[in-house]
């Protein structure tokens, strides 16, 4: 379970966080959305103890993330930020198999072998991955990026915009994926996402944030409804059953 | 395609590791020629027949020069080419050496202090001072490049070599008002000329280091990846840093408390062991190291034949080389390759 407590960040003048309370119980998928500048990605980053925090405390089962050891945390928890510029020229397969930096401080095992073709067959990069990072498509790259956290293996996996230069196989690839992990693996992810419409046909969860605040939290069911969409973005929405799937449009 | 294509580029991949094997051999039997031929390479004759008749000049000098040139360069050319990889992992650059980034700047800033305000320190004393300051200058790089927001990766040597400039017209300025031009120019100057047993020694503190980068090449790579990489992965990005750091700025130290300025090596040798190999530490720092020894083996003996019997410093034959080589870096890069 992450509990998330008080949570605020401030940059220069203006906050960013304000003061967030959220529980994420284990299991299933939860996903984030929100207009630009809601504070999603910080609260993420912040989650992650990619940055800190101004006030408040995050506790994954119990740890806080400031205080716990950076490799304890690394085996419990993942996390994929979205723009990763990558400098280092690294063969796909080398980037997954550092994946299993945590548990094997660069000593690969045999199992560690196993869970990086795994993770590689996962996203379809068996032919990719004698490949150069340099040498792949922006989707290509974001993919390879997200066989590395899967191949983290961790019980916690949080992704910033992984549909971020996916064409629209591959976003529905990867949207599957991560609900597979969520329900056969028992893991728990957590997804800023852009679209509201896959955040409606994959989560279990939504959490709806504006301006720095959690505005809305429940089913999908429950938030993609037209009046809670229209109070978020500002903008006028009509939602449609389709196939049993709740779908909002709001192109004209 | 005919059937036999596929069967021969399976027999050429099938085995990795005895290609692997063979591409280490031919490099090392590579090195050993440079390095044979760097130990008969002279004023004073020797040669094979001499020193096995038991002639006893020929012997003296192999000992006493041509043998301790060879491991000095050998040692600095590792050293500096190692340096210079880890510097691009913190950098995150392709452009930053320790020539470019200020660090060569410091530690020779740091010798004139030496001595200027305590003449009779040991050697060993001007290194650790030196590279206490190669430490400070590099980490000021560091700070510097996390404070400005870079538009262009260009910036970031152009940053370094700045900096090194303002450090360096401090050195120069307080070297002429003390009248110390002459010991400052041996020292900015790479020249293996002066290597004696006995002068070099301080290089296998250098090797020492190299070594110990090789250990801790798993990190460099995670460091290399970025810190938010570098944070997931459980990784102590600012530890980390720190050992780099020290690794750069004790090897830099060495080199130039002993042989003067190395330049450029840190830069060729990874930008091209980065283009064949890849940045995966574990396996590139190997071919670094004897990429980098080899190439300042090569560089030292084109300087020892160009005006034989005179030599042109080994720092002014790889300037002319990485220069070159550095203008080529970047019209490649301008041509968007890189």
């Amino acid at each position: 379970m992450i509990r998330i407590d008080n949570v605020s960040k401030r940059y220069g003048g203006t906050l960013v966080v304000d003061g967030v309370d959220l529980t994420l119980a284990g299991g299933g998928l939860t996903s984030i959305i929100g207009p630009n500048g809601a504070g999603k990605s910080t609260l993420l980053s912040m989650i992650s103890r990619l940055i800190g925090m101004d006030a408040g405390t995050v506790t994954v089962d119990g740890l806080d993330v400031t205080r716990t050891p950076g490799d304890v945390l690394a085996r419990r928890l993942s996390i994929l930020r979205q723009d990763n510029a990558m400098t280092a020229r690294l063969t796909v397969r080398d980037l997954v198999a550092f994946g299993r930096y945590p548990h094997n401080k660069g000593r690969l095992t045999v199992d560690d072998g196993r869970h990086i073709d795994r993770a590689l067959a996962y996203l379809e990069l068996d032919g990719l991955k004698g490949r150069f990072l340099d040498e792949l498509s922006g989707g290509q790259r974001q993919r390879a990026f997200v066989a590395m956290v899967l191949c983290q293996d961790t019980d916690y996996m949080l992704f910033d915009e992984p549909l971020n230069n996916l064409d629209i196989k591959h976003a529905v690839t990867m949207m599957r994926l991560l609900r597979r992990a969520a329900e056969d693996l028992g893991k728990t992810v957590v997804v800023v996402l852009h679209d509201i419409n896959f955040a409606s046909c994959h989560s279990d969860r939504i959490i709806a944030m504006k301006n720095g605040r959690v505005a809305e939290q429940g089913s999908p069911e429950e938030i993609v409804r037209a009046e809670v969409l229209e109070a978020i973005y500002g903008t006028a929405f009509a939602i449609h059953m389709i196939d049993g799937q709740r779908i909002a449009t709001y192109f004209r | 395609m005919g059937p036999g294509g596929p069967p021969a580029a399976r027999r050429f991949t099938a085995c990795p590791v005895i290609m692997l094997l063979l591409k280490f051999l031919v490099a090392f039997l590579v090195l050993a020629l440079l390095a044979a031929t760097s130990l008969f390479v002279g004023v004073s004759d020797v040669s094979l027949a001499a020193i096995w008749s038991g002639d006893r000049t020929a012997v003296l000098v192999l000992m006493e020069s041509r043998i301790p040139r060879l491991l000095a360069l050998i040692f600095a050319g590792a050293g500096m080419a190692v340096s210079g990889t880890i510097m691009q992992m913190l950098a995150r650059n392709r452009f930053v050496e320790p020539s470019t980034a200020g660090t060569v700047e410091w530690a020779s800033l740091g010798m004139l202090c030496v001595l200027l305000l305590a003449p009779g320190l040991p050697v060993y004393v001007r290194m650790l001072v030196s590279t206490g300051f190669a430490l400070a200058g590099t980490a000021i790089f560091l700070l510097v490049l996390r404070k400005i927001p870079l538009r262009s990766p260009l910036m970031v040597p152009l940053i370094g070599i700045m900096l090194g400039g303002v450090v360096d017209a401090g050195t120069t300025f307080f070297a002429y008002r003390y009248d110390m031009l002459q010991s400052l120019a041996s020292w900015t100057t790479g020249d293996f000329s002066a290597v004696l047993r006995g002068r070099y020694e301080l290089l296998w503190v250098s090797l020492f280091l190299t070594l110990l980068a090789y250990v801790a090449a798993d990190r460099f790579t995670v460091i290399g990846m970025g810190e938010e990489f570098a944070t997931n992965l459980g990784l102590n990005y600012r530890r980390v840093t720190a050992f780099g750091l020290v690794i750069i700025s004790v090897v830099t130290a060495c080199v130039v408390v002993t042989v003067g300025m190395v330049p450029f090596v840190g830069l060729i040798v990874p930008n091209i062991v980065s283009m064949t190999t890849g940045d995966s530490l574990r396996k590139s720092l190997p071919w670094v190291a004897l990429c980098g020894s080899g190439l300042v083996l090569a560089c030292d003996i084109i300087g020892r034949l160009v005006i034989a019997p005179f030599e042109i410093p080994v720092g002014t034959v790889l300037g002319a080389v990485g220069s070159a080589f550095f203008l080529y870096l970047v019209l490649r890069r301008q041509a968007g390759v890189a």
